[in-house]
């Protein structure tokens, strides 16, 4: 993975809570064995007609959010199925900040696979940043990982909470099966006596 | 220290724990299939890394496959491609799959207890929500994500934050009209699909006591729904007599030996939860979802809320594009509500023990005038079941189409799907905007219930039939 910078993008807006994973990639196109080429059915029963078009009342086809990094959405943001289409998608189309005031357990671990930092932040921080698009469509946030901060033009910017294993894994863009594996004596030594306790699993 | 059941998986799972980094858990059964592996494999292949425990893993094909004229090769070049690339996975890798043609095939939730693969005091993974489901045998069964499904393949160990422990207490009896999938949507109707998020839920009480191997499935099932991690139900006599005799369940010493170990899984009497919440299983009523959440849901002879009971504006939001999606109005009957499509199935409500009481209900009936009516048992063991029950000419003659198995309508990736404006009373898990295809408007409900809304072509309350 490429590690995450600082970076200062546009922030599109989508009010709306609970947005669960059939919405964010639809299971017509779970079908391929690939994992690139997502971005294009991002959201696609919102975002398109049924000709094909796009659907112009579908917040980011607003040209204010196009080229938009991170995405502002309501609670419980990637609720529902496992798919990690969904954060697939959201990064090929081009978002790597999601900010909310919570996600779905699965979606949230699977956006760090795919170098996307979903911010977790409070009600009125989410409510002052909405507030700040909303009135200002287009407006560029920074986002500073290292410094775990937030900056916007209006002054709405804090610091915001991280896990510092999480967060220096996406900082130096580190594999985490690689990891994983300088743990390997352990798991060696784990199995080995996991299979004098129950050696009917192992037979 | 007292623990709960949760506590004591985690701890015997813990392979590494220090500070600064993240705990790494041991996972003892990796369950696949065809959607959310392909990339995984590529992965492992890409980095020249080999499956570290091939008999952990067992494989199906489910979401993609066809529900009729299985011979016939499949029509979309895609899905057919996805269903290639899992056999070839599988037989590069040595892995056990149940393919297409197989005679244990099935939805990978039903199959995986059918052969007992899964036993109590297990961690178990699988790229997919509904993993959950295990969670009925005392097993700390989990969804995860297809990078997840690669480091597991590689490692056997997976980096977890713990979660806290909310205990769900549902005591007293539960009416004969009410099921497992009522419980499970009552619970979610209480706590809100957000409302088990970052916890794993232990279900206990007399009324889950009560339940069935087959209804603490369908309970643990929907766990995910409500936001949790994880369900949990203790395992007790009729775990250990489910269990008994299956194909990868141990016997003679062995089978000794594991039943000692399974019998100290149960949470500590005094063990502390970070969150209880109690219903009374007296109380809770056949349910039907009415919205796009499976929080929206209410009680059969309740009404289709108005935007305005709500306190909470997301909530009001949320009311008002999920009528306007649902194409109903606020303070009409349920049971006042058409159906024009019944699906019976899924790994919520596809076992044999489903097709029996939704049988019960069809035995001397027929489906409604313009209603079809789609039974796809779970697994091809349980539509032998049903066929050596003589379920099939009951659901057949009464007009319902009798299908192999296979998720079909649950996700609608098969072909099997609803049309715009199409409406559902469905078994399955979700009724999210488009889940059963693009425009399709679905709410869930028991077998039980799908059955009589099949035959008066509305939802009915059957405590009155
Ligand atoms: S039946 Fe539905 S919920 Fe279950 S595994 Fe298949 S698609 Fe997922």
């Amino acid at each position: 993975m490429e590690p995450y910078k600082k970076h200062e993008s546009i922030a599109a807006l989508m009010n709306r809570s609970n947005v669960d994973t059939d919405q964010i990639i639809a299971k017509q196109f779970l079908k391929k064995v690939e994992r690139s080429g997502f971005g294009i059915h991002l959201f696609h029963d919102w975002r398109y007609n049924a000709d094909g078009t796009d659907n112009l009342d579908f917040e980011l086809n607003k040209p204010a959010f196009k080229g938009a990094r991170i995405l502002v959405v309501g609670d419980n943001f990637g609720c529902g199925s496992s798919r990690e289409h969904a954060p697939w998608a959201l990064a090929d189309y081009g978002f790597n900040a999601i900010i909310s005031t919570s996600y779905a357990d699965i979606f949230f671990n699977n956006c760090f696979k795919n170098s996307i930092l979903p911010l977790t932040v409070s009600k009125s921080q989410l409510d002052a940043l909405m507030e700040e698009v909303s009135v200002n469509e287009g407006v560029r946030f920074v986002i500073d990982l290292e410094n775990q901060q937030i900056t916007t033009p209006a002054g709405n910017g804090f610091q915001f909470e991280i896990d510092s294993f999480r967060k220096e894994n996406l900082l130096k863009g580190l594999d985490d099966i690689g990891l994983t594996l300088k743990h390997i004596d352990k798991i060696d030594q784990f199995e080995k006596e996991n299979q004098q306790n129950f050696p009917w699993l192992w037979a | 220290m007292k623990k709960t059941m949760y506590e004591k998986i985690w701890d015997s799972h813990l392979v590494v724990d220090e500070p600064g980094q993240a705990p790494l858990l041991y996972v003892d059964r990796h369950l696949m299939h065809e959607v959310t592996s392909p990339q995984a494999f590529e992965g492992l292949r890409v980095a020249n890394r080999k499956v570290r425990n091939p008999h952990s893993i067992l494989a199906t094909m489910d979401h993609c496959v066809p529900t009729k004229d299985r011979d016939r090769p499949i029509a979309d070049p895609i899905a057919r491609k996805q269903i290639e690339t899992m056999a070839e996975n599988c037989r590069e890798n040595g892995l056990n799959l149940y393919d297409m043609k197989n005679p244990n095939n099935g939805v990978i939730h039903i199959v995986v207890p059918e052969h007992g693969f899964v036993h109590p005091g297990m961690v178990v993974v699988c790229g997919d929500s509904h993993t959950a489901t295990h969670g009925a045998f005392g097993a700390l069964a989990f969804g995860i994500g297809t990078s997840e499904v690669e480091h597991v393949m590689a490692t056997q160990v997976l980096p977890q934050q713990k979660s806290k422990t909310m205990l769900v207490r549902v005591d007293g009896e539960l009416s004969k009209f009410s099921s497992a999938k009522d419980i499970a949507l009552a619970i979610i109707g209480e706590i809100g699909t957000a409302g088990g998020t970052g916890y794993v839920i232990e279900y206990a009480g007399g009324a889950v006591n009560a339940l069935s191997i087959e209804g603490r499935m369908t309970l643990c099932n929907m766990a995910i729904e409500a936001g949790a991690r994880a369900g949990l139900v203790a395992p007790d006599y009729k775990t250990y007599q489910y269990l008994k005799g299956r194909e990868y369940v141990p016997s003679g010493n062995d089978w000794d030996k594991a039943l000692a170990y399974w019998k100290t899984l149960s949470s500590d009497e005094e063990a502390q939860f970070d969150r209880v919440v109690t219903l009374d299983a007296a109380e809770i009523a056949p349910q039907v979802t009415w919205g796009t959440s499976p929080e929206q849901v209410v009680a059969v002879n309740g009404r289709v809320p108005a935007p305005e009971e709500f306190d909470d504006e997301i909530k009001r939001q949320a009311c008002k594009s999920a009528l306007a999606y649902m194409g109903l109005t606020s303070n009409s009957k349920i049971t006042d509500i058409p159906i024009d499509l019944i699906f019976l199935g899924s790994c919520t409500n596809g076992r044999i023990e489903d097709f029996r009481i939704a049988a019960e209900v069809t035995k001397g009936k027929n489906v409604a005038k313009g209603v079809t009516a789609i039974a796809v048992p779970g697994s091809y063991h349980v539509k032998e079941q049903a066929e050596k029950e003589g379920l099939d000419k009951i659901f057949i003659g009464a007009g319902w189409e009798w299908r192999d198995p296979g998720c079909s309508m649950c996700l609608a990736m098969n072909g099997d799907e609803l049309t715009v404006g199409q409406r559902s009373a469905s078994t399955s898990n979700r009724n999210f905007e488009g889940r059963q295809g693009k425009g399709g408007r679905t709410h869930l409900v028991s077998p039980a219930m799908a059955a009589a809304a099949a035959v008066a072509g509305h939802f009915v309350d059957i405590r009155n039939l």
